[in-house]
């Protein structure tokens, strides 16, 4: 640590010929997982707001999470969503043992569930709308709406991400490049999963039963 | 779903018309053509010189993050003249429009701005300062410095580097165009609920300042997530944690508050957006709309950034003093933990910002300890810089003059923040201009730090060192402008002026309000003493080349590449022995070895994907703002159309094999000596030959020729 510590400058290595740089994987995991942390920040401060903008007077006496949400509507969501990070998660598997076919399985079936997510996801605000419920109807009608669509819309961009790395193992295989990214989706997809689980009882639930 | 906007709309240019265009306003009509004279000149000298190709090929495409953070610094630097700019004006019509006797001209009935042109400057004047000048020259450093400190070839992700220069320089173009087309927010740079509001700001400014804000934070939290990983994966071997440069070290700990805290900003930002796009009552007076959440947001994010930036600068002076103090730096291990200290109490002060909003005894009390607690590190890098100084060889080159001063203005506006953290006392002088006298203390420690590094790393970048006589000229102008300006700043805080008045009613404030305009003359001498040095420096370069080790007295690995650094930073990766590697060399009479082996290397090919990007977020940006939709899509599906083509094509990058390695290696010695050959080895240097001791120990015989030489 200090000078003390310091090898013999006689006998010192000073330049490493051998020194390959790192591994590119692990690198660029590590630099997505921070770039997650970031998005798990958003959604705290997401929570924050809705946290100060679900009081009763938040709702401007319209109707409130215990008017409009149907839990078990909303648990139908939870269940497509963890089947497909489970689906996600066992094509992972077959990528261990490189198989292709059996990972685009996995990754057909996530992309599917993923889907039906976000279409009961959209039903439910069309629903809401029609019953009057918009962003424009009060501040904690803002904060429910627009804290479970910033959700939606991570869901949207990681199916696109689904189909591009469809295209990408199909057209060049298992590569550096497409093995990395598919981890960094996992991750993605995994969190996503588990804001839901937030979403779904400090939101939804929470909101029902107050 | 979308709001009414006031006004006409259309949908093929949205909000857009003619009558947007301020061309009959006396100050922005002429710079308006001052701008297009200004830049038809550029770009033909550009065309006449036959210089678009090195642009392209050199500057704009590439991922050397050498190169980048030469960009973000040159960024920052035109956004700190702007700023200044700002601030000169805003100096004048205070002093201008004082007392009800005084005259008013271009439509104005006191001084010389509208109330609301005057709004739209101080806003400008704070985003720009602390989002588009402080921040982008920091980052700059950071990205020019923190790899070659832990003796790595590049970024962890080079591309990404190019992308956040990019995404940054596209916020810079859409703040500045808001000077010519529509205007720009009058809430403030941190603005007000519900003064942002669309009912109560109907134009195009608070749009402009959200998608800018918006843009900015984006890119920080991008060139974040590259400095955290490049820290922590790219490291030479033997770099252990606890040999990390200092610099280094403040890095880490400011892109740790980055990362945490710009998403906060980001979703402040987007619920103000959602509410002035789809009417949601997020912020609005009435409908349930909390106003002082989004205060609350917003410095939630607000505080930590404000270390975000002192960080890094704390990290350079904590680079300078040791240089020129020839001695190690004084408690490297307090100086870690302080920075980290810093880092995390910065999480627990946000509502310092506003003890007014009554939040009762209780709070108010924990965030007045909170924001105490951070004098504790701070003190302890007080100290530490203080016991470097003390009983070294000190040498006041411009840098160490920088530094020192940077030091001094630490303790006045600590101090004075101590004071702030006082709910008794913040009742007292909140908003008034004693707080922004304050603030300015703490950000001028930032500007401070970033000139001396200026000084300090520009000889290590471009091969020479900067003139030391205009150095030191500026330094005294630039010092004797600080003192005019906010000493009587301070002094008006505590007889009530406010902040933001457009209009001053008290005539009794009037010389102090002239000492400040003399102060802001200054100033403006000292913005001419750094065009002057630029010249001279530039003009005298050959004069003043420098070796590896510009300085004789420097530490950490940077200095151990040649000057100005090869693409490639280091041809052999460096094992690193002790902290402080070059002064461990340097004592150890080893400091000129090279290796006597070359392998080939593997380099990221450059790119015009990130400047494509980069364009693309700017005219999504303009598009938001003027409520162009279908450019808006356009411009995002073009976004997410490039990255997939991007990822698709990856980059193989390129070999140099160690046969070329090798002979640019032999040329770069051969220039250096011919650059050692040729100083003057007469009396006066810098620093005395035999450099400097390591840990204390007894001056090795072998120590580095001095380098240069101090021509005045």
């Amino acid at each position: 640590m200090s000078a003390h510590d310091s090898p013999d400058p006689s006998k010192a290595v000073l330049w490493d010929t051998h020194h390959h740089g790192h591994d590119v994987i692990s690198t660029r995991s590590f630099g997505y997982f921070l770039y997650l942390l970031s998005d798990g920040m958003l959604f705290a401060t997401l929570f924050a707001a809705y946290g100060v903008l679900s009081y009763s007077h938040s709702y401007f006496n319209g109707p409130t999470p215990a008017d409009f949400v149907h839990p078990w509507y909303t648990f139908t969501q939870t269940v497509a969503l963890f089947l497909s990070v489970l689906a996600y998660g066992m094509g992972m598997s077959a990528v261990k043992k490189g198989n292709k076919a059996g990972l685009m399985n996995g990754l057909i079936a996530a992309f599917v569930l993923g889907v039906i997510f976000l279409g009961l996801d959209i039903h439910d605000m069309m629903d809401l709308a029609a019953h009057g419920v918009t962003v424009q109807t009060s501040g904690g009608a803002s904060a429910f709406i627009v804290l479970t669509q910033v959700h939606a819309a991570h869901i949207f961009f990681g199916l696109l991400w689904i189909l591009v790395m469809m295209a990408q193992v199909a057209g060049k295989g298992f590569t550096t490049d497409t093995v990395g990214r598919l981890l960094s989706l996992r991750m993605f997809w995994h969190l996503q999963a588990i804001i839901w689980v937030f979403v779904f009882v400090f939101v939804y639930l929470w909101g029902y039963m107050s | 779903m979308l709001v009414q906007v006031p006004g006409g709309w259309n949908p093929l240019l949205g909000r857009l018309a003619i009558d947007q265009i301020p061309y009959t306003n006396p100050i922005l009509a002429p710079l308006f053509v001052a701008v297009v004279i200004g830049g038809i000149i550029l770009l033909g000298l550009i065309t006449y010189y036959q210089k678009w190709g090195y642009l392209w090929k050199e500057w704009l495409t590439t991922v050397d993050h050498k190169k980048l953070g030469v960009m973000y610094i040159i960024l920052g630097l035109v956004m700190l003249f702007r700023g200044f700019i700002d601030g000169l004006m805003i100096r004048t019509q205070q002093v201008w429009a004082n007392g009800p006797q005084s005259s008013g001209v271009f439509g104005a009935v006191h001084g010389y701005l509208t109330p609301f042109h005057f709004g739209q400057v101080y806003s400008a004047h704070g985003l720009i300062m602390i989002l588009l000048a402080a921040t982008p020259l920091l980052v700059g450093f950071m990205n020019i410095i923190v790899p070659l400190q832990v003796g790595a070839r590049d970024m962890a992700y080079p591309y990404l580097n190019a992308l956040g220069l990019w995404i940054t320089a596209a916020a810079v173009a859409l703040i500045m165009i808001s000077l010519f087309v529509g205007d720009f927010a009058h809430n403030g740079w941190f603005g007000y609920a519900p003064i942002f509001e669309l009912q109560y700001s109907p134009g195009v400014g608070v749009d402009y300042w959200i998608w800018t804000l918006e843009l900015t934070a984006l890119g920080t939290t991008l060139g974040g997530i590259n400095l955290i990983a490049t820290i922590v994966k790219m490291r030479a071997p033997g770099m252990t944690w606890f040999r990390l440069p200092i610099f280094t070290w403040a890095s880490l700990s400011a892109n740790i508050i980055a990362l945490t805290s710009f998403p906060a900003l980001q979703v402040a930002l987007f619920l103000v957006a959602c509410d002035r796009y789809f009417g949601s009552h997020f912020f609005t007076a009435g409908f349930g709309g909390n106003l002082m959440l989004y205060t609350n947001l917003f410095w939630l994010w607000g505080h930590p950034e404000v270390y975000f930036v002192i960080l890094p600068a704390f990290g350079m002076m904590s680079e300078i003093f040791p240089a020129f103090s020839e001695k190690p730096l004084f408690g490297y291990i307090t100086m870690v933990a302080a920075s980290f200290a810093i880092a995390g109490v910065s999480w627990l002060v946000w509502l310092h910002h506003f003890f007014t909003m009554g939040a009762g005894p209780e709070v108010n009390s924990f965030f007045s300890v909170a924001t105490m607690l951070v004098g504790i590190p701070t003190g302890v890098k007080v100290f530490n810089w203080a016991f470097t100084m003390y009983r070294g060889r000190i040498t006041y080159t411009a840098a160490m003059l920088w530094a020192i001063g940077a030091l001094f203005l630490l303790l006045v506006g600590g101090l004075t923040g101590m004071m702030l953290a006082i709910p008794a006392i913040n009742y007292m002088v909140h908003n008034s201009v004693f707080v922004i006298a304050h603030f300015h203390s703490m950000l001028l420690v930032i500007v401070y730090a970033i000139f001396g590094s200026v000084l300090f790393w520009f000889p290590k970048v471009f091969g020479f060192k900067l003139d030391e006589f205009w150095a030191k000229t500026m330094f005294w102008l630039f010092s004797a402008g600080t003192v005019l300006v906010f000493v009587p700043m301070y002094m008006l805080g505590f007889m009530g002026q406010t902040r933001r008045l457009d209009y001053v009613f008290n005539t009794a404030w009037h010389p102090y309000l002239v000492t400040e305009e003399i102060g802001i003359a200054v100033y403006c001498l000292s913005v001419a003493a750094f065009f002057v040095l630029l010249y001279v420096s530039i003009r005298d370069r050959v004069k003043n080349r420098v070796g590896q080790d510009a300085w004789g007295t420097s530490r950490s690995l940077e200095w151990l590449t040649h000057s100005p650094v090869p693409f490639y930073n280091f041809a052999v990766t460096p094992h690193v022995n002790a902290r402080d590697e070059l002064a461990w060399r340097r004592h150890n009479g080893i400091n000129e070895a090279q290796p006597t082996q070359y392998v080939d290397i593997h380099m990221p090919n450059n790119t015009g994907v990130a400047i494509y990007i980069g364009a693309l977020t700017f005219v999504l940006g303009f598009a938001l703002t003027w409520r162009v939709w279908w450019l808006c899509l356009l411009s995002l599906v073009a976004i997410i159309v490039l990255m997939i083509v991007r990822s698709w094509r990856g980059d193989p990058g390129y070999i140099i094999t160690a046969a070329e390695l090798e002979k640019m290696e032999r040329e770069a010695m051969q220039r250096q000596q011919q650059v050692e050959g040729h100083l003057p080895h007469h009396g006066g240097h810098a620093v005395p030959s035999g450099a400097m001791a390591y840990e204390g120990q007894k001056v090795s015989p072998l120590g580095t020729p001095p380098s240069s030489g101090d021509h005045h």
